[in-house]
């Protein structure tokens, strides 16, 4: 035995090393569990150098590129020229500042329109594996984040957590060929799966054949996964045609139109309804905040003798109504017992409207219960 | 022979030398192809294809001619590009493992000097290497993975002559 383990030492330590492999590798697969730790010292110690490559490309980026168009401009000749040159870049980096400003902005936009609670986080790297589509993004457990958690753009969602590091994370994309999400139509509300399948696009599956999706049609999240709130856009349909059960149906996911850069990760979810119009793109123009008034008391903005607002709808005609009717009766609303809305009180003048009523027309209707 | 003008200090400093030559092999320099892996392809995605830590685990196996060395390198390089990526940690480790085992054994039979010779190993384990764990994934992993033969071949051949100028400027390590 030992003049055998002497002889064949390579390849019995070959042996033993592969065994190893093949039972960790068959219990991950059983059992459904991970070996965290490894993964954790791996993470450990390749992001932190990704971190700083990062940081040292992102702030010279701007330095070479300048110095590249110097010489280019120096080559061309003379100061006029030198001038011109340094003018265009210094319009070039501001545009690319703008751009990042712009798509700050209009993150931080979502994330204040959004009922969710999002974090915003930044890719910083991608997984090893020509096949799967993973990335690395520079929130981790220590920000709240964990696996299993949404991740979206204004425009849509682009993906999922599927590990939490202390310092990074994981985040599988739209598009890899095991992600999955249940999504809606936005048209008819039909229910489908999203799948990935390693290229841009994405299918939606179990759709029967009689159910109607046309090109062009959106989708949205339908929450049922428990993973992405509902009612954040998808992608739009791009081709769809008969299969042999389901329907074959091809879409565009519109959450990476504008790249991915910058994301929300989502750390409470909130269901939302599905929106009726076109989703907007990510560009948005947003004015300027309107100048501050004056502390508005929310009695006095009933009381449209005072504010001197023309009473232009019937809803404004039937509150100042029984306004007067509370009045005259001295009942302060939201305390004892209701009023008599039915005593008689002289209506009040209606104040310019917009058009005469047609002849003929049928007399306005009076509510018989009071508001609430 | 031992050259008697020489000073003690200096043997002993090759020594410490040759050691720090080794933390470089073995730790800084997977650490850097791992890297290269994760974060280049971010920004030039045609070079997600450049499997640098395969070409390290090759160099480190032709050089070294160990085989018990080589497939303990090309398992650890594995095992940590299995720990970057979401699949289950062994299938690169399993892998590069053999690949280790195979090129240092193929070390100890032909001149892996010469660079005609590195081109070939490379361009043959590098297939050998997808083609491996291609059917890894199917027969352990049950994933439908397609195989494009065409493409393995270019990315083989693209792979292997990036191998070459990088194996000599590892010869300098």
């Amino acid at each position: 035995m030992q003049f055998f383990l002497k002889r064949y030492r390579d390849l019995t330590v070959l042996m033993l090393v592969l065994a190893i492999q093949i039972l960790l590798l068959a219990w991950q697969v059983r059992t459904g569990q991970d070996v965290r730790l490894i993964r954790v010292w791996a993470v450990a110690s390749v992001m932190p150098l990704a971190r700083i490559v990062e940081f040292v490309r992102a702030n010279t980026i701007g330095v070479v590129r300048e110095y590249s168009q110097l010489i280019d401009v120096r080559s061309k000749n003379a100061g006029l020229e030198k001038e011109l040159g340094r003018l265009k870049l210094e319009n070039q980096f501001l545009k690319s500042e703008l751009a990042t400003a712009d798509r700050a902005r209009a993150l931080a936009a979502f994330q204040s329109r959004t009922q969710s609670r999002t974090i915003a986080a930044r890719l910083i790297g991608s997984a090893t594996g020509s096949n799967s589509r993973v990335v690395y993004l520079d929130r981790g457990a220590a920000a709240g984040v964990k696996k299993g958690m949404a991740v979206v753009t204004p425009d849509g969602i682009v993906g999922k957590i599927v590990a939490a590091f202390p310092s990074a994370s994981q985040m599988m994309i739209i598009t890899d060929p095991a992600f999955a999400a249940g999504v809606v139509s936005q048209r008819t509300r039909v229910h489908g799966t999203l799948k990935g399948q390693a290229n841009a696009n994405c299918l939606v599956e179990y759709i029967q054949n009689e159910d109607d999706i046309k090109d062009g049609d959106w989708f949205f999240t339908s929450g049922d996964d428990r993973i992405f709130p509902k009612g954040m856009p998808v992608g739009q349909v791009r081709m769809t045609r008969h299969g042999s059960i389901f329907r074959q149906i091809q879409l565009v996911p519109s959450g990476m139109r504008n790249g991915l850069e910058e994301v929300l990760i989502v750390l409470e979810g909130i269901h939302q309804d599905i929106p009726e119009g076109i989703p907007a793109a990510q560009e948005l123009h947003m004015l300027p905040r309107p100048p501050a008034e004056p502390a508005a008391d929310p009695v006095k903005m009933l009381d449209f003798s005072t504010t001197g607002s023309s009473l232009t709808t019937d809803a404004d005609q039937v509150i100042e109504r029984y306004r007067r009717i509370g009045a005259a009766q001295g009942h302060t609303f939201g305390s004892g017992p209701a009023p008599n809305f039915n005593i008689g009180m002289p209506e009040a003048p209606r104040a310019a409207p917009a058009k005469p009523a047609a002849p003929g027309a049928p007399p306005p209707t009076t509510p018989t219960q009071p508001p609430r | 022979m031992t050259n008697l003008g020489e000073p003690l200090y200096s043997k002993q400093r090759t020594v410490r030398e040759r050691t720090r030559g080794h933390y470089v092999f073995f730790v800084l320099v997977p650490l850097l192809a791992l890297m290269f892996q994760v974060y280049v392809p971010l920004f030039i995605a045609s070079l997600a294809y450049l499997e640098l830590p395969l070409l390290v685990t090759l160099h480190t196996a032709l050089t070294r001619r160990s085989p018990v060395l080589a497939l303990s390198y090309g398992c650890a390089v594995g095992l940590l590009q299995d720990a970057l990526s979401n699949l289950p940690l062994g299938m690169y480790g399993i892998v590069k493992t053999l690949v280790g085992f195979f090129a240092a054994n193929i070390s100890m039979r032909v001149d892996v000097e010469n660079s005609l010779v590195r081109f070939l190993t490379s361009l043959t384990l590098y297939f050998f290497h997808q083609f491996f764990y291609w059917v890894l994934a199917r027969a352990l992993l049950g994933q439908q993975l397609d195989f494009d033969l065409a493409s393995s071949i270019l990315f083989a051949v693209l792979n292997a002559a990036v191998a070459v100028p990088l194996f000599q400027l590892l010869d300098k390590l």
